[in-house]
């Protein structure tokens, strides 16, 4: 079985949960006889090729007036969007790989004007690999290209696999191109990403990528559900494959710990979607209980400036520490010193990193309104919304080693559970059903 | 006859690290010793030894009749001493013409009068001490830390014996009155006030390299004008500036080095110009009138307030947690620990966490080695918090210690019944005194380490 598949990022260039995603789907599926192309907006040259072979779009050359065939350019609205629609990067990147982009986007415009003269030539295309300010423009150009690839790819593949909504367009220009079943990924949904406040462009290439596949797999039932209810895709369609977690050789680095007191750790991008505010007014209420803890928040995001303003105002700067956004061994350090591990995520589709905490036996709080929770019996669960719940459980954690020991030993058991080989045969069977 | 009276400002802080949380516990050196030896070294090069040559040479050439006055911060000496103690020598030529006044300010140039008085004396002592060391003056003409003064403060000052004052000649505090005569503090006004003339001394400090301005070039010609001006009120103009105007602020390549060079001469020579020091200043004129400053002020910002280092939550948050060590600081006197109290209260670290960039964006940003407030706050948080933890251990070792001397003595005394409280006592006053002792020497092996 061959798929070509369209992702977003791959390791090691990854700025969220997807790239992780991706990487372990891919190797449970090459275990499982499944051949992979990932095709991504931007290969760097330097991704682990092992278990997917990397083609770089950018070098993928596409042929001008082929978009006039399916006409997936001028059924779209071009908008700008600003950077906290913006889900993986942080603003400081956004900042710096904004200026790149819109001098692309202009040499791209007059492109397009010349084209109008009826002009026939191949353009090589030079994508960002980040989200932009046209990023709309963006996906249109990578549906192009995607195009071009199928087809130059005929005969190579059996089944079009896409995550995410940035390349559904894609998904679907190789399914008209090649005739193959369409395989729609969904990580995230709109309402995920934006609460209510949802894009109404980026909710209409959803939509069409779902209407358009053959099969939608969520990562959870959660985000099952938000699809059929929201997007109104029938039932029958939409199948659940939990993420798993990857045991590889990031064994458990040993960290001379420094401070004595117990650690309850946050690690993500610090964002609305992850809760970060929550997890603050939790902490300011156990601060007043118990003077032996100390919070801290790793990563980075639109929402850090406030949390920092908040951690200041309630006075508990000297006992709540911000790491800024980790990376590498960093991150295996920081749950190596952690006694509590907390995800108080909004809206949260999945939501792999309590695993990996767990992994490193860390006992783990994570909110209801996560798709994780679905498959963890050995976490505590709390409304995201529920602080008290939240401080509750951080204090019993702490206070009661039993407790946390327990949660620590049963949910490596249960974690262990969780593999990427048995996702990816769930994923297989999907294609196996829209192949036949 | 006008006194114009030069005073200068020389202060470098000392720089924190990158220190990360995974730092905690582990690494109690927080300094960035790379940062502080390339910028002290940097302006020593640049302001510091050639404007100090350029001042000695205008006292002998002048004979007398040019005098300038300085105020060194504690962190900055320590800083030549380490990283350029020709510049220390340098000053202390300087001292020995006569014709220079030191003053005393806080020690780390910190923001202590604005919180605790009794820290606040403590610092100003220390300094007092140093300079006496150092330079073989006693100060009698005192300046806090970027000029910050109020009524309170002035009080404080004068009860500690000081004789005259520096401080900002705002207009929100002046109203019509003008800064070009000596005042007196509200409520001791034994204690007399030099006011900073802001605009001519910040046509020096900030104007003179600015093309946009309409004065621009600045020469010697038209700034002795602008001194002698008939129609300018006032027998005192203050100048007073940040030292590393010359050579830094204002490059030498701006000519600040030669303006200066001739000024004195040319001011002279008008015959309506003396120089002097802030101390003969203060005392050679009788106050005009009290000055009543009920707020704080200072000489930063548009505002001359205290906002620029107290000025949002994440400012107060800093400052608070750390003077509630003090007990503890005091408690341990060790030197290691007395070390960092020192220069965690430098008035720079709160200066970094400022959120408000308005036009003086540039002077904020100066030296400043972070990107953001917030990063400024969260690196301060860091290195306090191990402190934190480290003056926590050492608490919890001088109680066991206490406790266990406590035993030991009832012990041993419980047969002489009576004497115990006077022995217990004695014991207090010699763990005291042992410790008092070791600041001296083991300095050095705790900065080192």
């Amino acid at each position: 079985m061959r798929v070509l598949m369209f992702g977003w990022e791959f390791p090691p260039h990854i700025a969220g949960g997807l790239g992780t995603a991706c990487y372990g789907l891919t190797r449970g599926l090459a275990k499982n006889d499944v051949q992979v192309t990932f095709v991504m907006p931007r290969a760097y040259g330097d991704e682990d090729q092992r278990f997917a072979k990397v083609l770089n779009a950018s070098d993928v050359e596409a042929l001008y007036g082929m978009d006039g065939e399916d006409g997936l350019l001028s059924q779209m609205t071009f908008i700008h969007i600003n950077s906290n629609m913006v889900p993986y990067i942080s603003p400081e990147e956004f900042e710096r790989c904004g200026e790149t982009i819109h001098k692309e986007s202009v040499s791209q415009k007059e492109g397009l004007a010349s084209r109008q003269k009826g002009d026939v030539w191949k353009e090589r295309y030079t994508f960002s690999g980040k989200y932009g300010t046209n990023l709309m423009e963006e996906v249109a150009r990578y549906a192009m290209v995607a195009a071009e690839v199928a087809r130059e790819m005929e005969g190579q593949f059996d089944v079009i696999h896409a995550h995410d909504w940035l390349t559904y367009y894609a998904g679907i220009a190789a399914k008209r191109v090649s005739g193959k079943p369409l395989v729609v990924h969904i990580h995230a949904t709109e309402f995920d990403r934006s609460g209510e406040h949802v894009n109404q462009s980026v909710y209409n290439i959803e939509r069409a990528g779902m209407e358009a596949a053959d099969r939608v797999i969520a990562v959870s039932n959660l985000t099952r559900n938000i699809v059929i209810e929201r997007y109104g895709i029938p039932e029958e369609k939409v199948v659940t494959v939990h993420n798993a977690v990857r045991f590889g050789s990031s064994s458990a680095v040993e960290t001379e710990r420094g401070v004595k007191d117990k650690v309850v750790t946050f690690l993500g991008r610090i964002t609305y979607q992850k809760g970060p505010d929550y997890f603050v007014e939790a902490a300011a209420k156990v601060l007043k209980r118990l003077p032996n803890v100390r919070f801290v928040m790793a990563g980075s995001g639109d929402m850090m400036n406030h949390i920092v303003r908040r951690v200041a105002k309630l006075g508990i700067a000297d006992r709540f520490h911000f790491t800024g956004f980790l990376k590498g061994d960093d991150v295996q350090k920081m749950f190596s010193m952690s006694d509590v591990y907390i995800m108080p995520s909004v809206s949260e589709p999945f939501g792999i990193s309590p695993l990996e905490a767990m992994k490193s036996n860390v006992p783990v709080i994570i909110s209801k309104q996560s798709g994780v929770a679905e498959v963890l019996d050995y976490a505590v669960k709390v409304d995201y919304w529920d602080v008290d719940a939240m401080a509750d459980a951080i204090y019993a954690l702490i206070q009661y080693p039993a407790l946390g020991k327990m949660f620590a030993r049963k949910g490596l058991e249960e974690v262990t559970g969780l593999k990427w080989d048995n996702a990816a045969a769930k994923v297989k069977a999907v294609y196996e059903s829209v192949i036949r | 006859m006008k006194t114009v009276c030069f005073y200068f400002q020389v202060h470098q802080p000392l720089r924190l690290k990158k220190y990360r949380f995974f730092n905690m516990g582990k690494d109690h050196y927080y300094l960035d010793d790379i940062s502080n030896r390339t910028i002290m070294q940097k302006v020593a090069q640049r302001c510091y030894l050639p404007m100090n040559t350029l001042l000695l040479q205008l006292i002998r050439e002048n004979k007398g009749a040019f005098k300038v006055s300085f105020s060194i911060s504690g962190l900055a000496v320590e800083q030549f001493r380490e990283y350029a103690p020709e510049v220390l020598e340098s000053f202390r030529a300087l001292a020995a013409t006569g014709c220079v006044e030191f003053l005393a300010e806080t020690y780390s140039h910190s923001l202590a009068s604005l919180i605790d008085p009794d820290e606040f004396r403590e610092q100003v002592k220390a300094h007092a001490a140093m300079v006496k060391k150092e330079f073989g003056q006693n100060p009698t003409t005192f300046r806090n830390t970027e000029l910050i003064y109020s009524d309170q403060i002035g009080e404080m000052v004068a009860q500690m014996g000081f004789k005259a004052m520096l401080a900002e000649g705002a207009k929100h505090i002046l109203g019509w009155k003008s800064p070009n005569f000596v005042y007196a503090n509200d409520i001791d006004q034994r204690l007399r006030l030099l006011l900073r003339n802001y605009k001519l001394s910040d046509d020096i400090a900030f104007r003179f390299s600015d093309r946009g301005w309409n004065e621009w070039p600045l020469t010697v010609d038209k700034y002795v004008g602008w001194l002698t001006n008939e129609d300018m009120p006032g027998d005192v103009i203050n100048l007073f500036m940040d030292y590393e105007t010359f050579g830094e602020h204002q490059a030498a390549e701006t000519g600040i080095f030669d303006f200066m060079r001739y000024l004195p001469k040319a001011a002279l020579a008008t015959k309506k110009i003396t120089f002097a020091t802030a101390a003969e200043t203060a005392a050679n004129h009788q106050p005009i009138s009290v000055l009543s400053c009920p707020h704080p002020m200072s000489w930063a910002d548009e505002e001359r307030d205290v906002t620029a280092w107290l000025g949002n939550e994440l400012q107060n948050e800093a400052f608070n947690k750390l003077y509630s060590q003090k007990e503890k600081v005091h408690a341990l006197n060790d030197p290691g620990f007395n070390y960092v109290w020192n220069f965690m209260q430098c008035s720079d670290h709160f200066y970094y966490m400022a959120t408000k960039w308005f036009s003086d964006g540039d002077v904020h940003s100066y030296f400043n080695p972070y990107d953001s407030s917030y990063e400024a706050f969260i690196n301060y948080m860091n290195v306090l918090s191990d402190f934190i933890i480290e003056l926590d251990k050492g608490m919890a070792q001088l109680s066991a210690s206490k406790t266990e001397e406590a035993v030991t003595t009832k012990r041993t005394v419980s047969s002489k019944s009576g004497a115990t409280s006077k022995a217990k006592a004695k014991t207090k006053t010699k763990t005291d005194d042992s410790k008092a002792d070791k600041p001296k020497t083991k300095r050095r092996q705790t900065v080192s380490a």
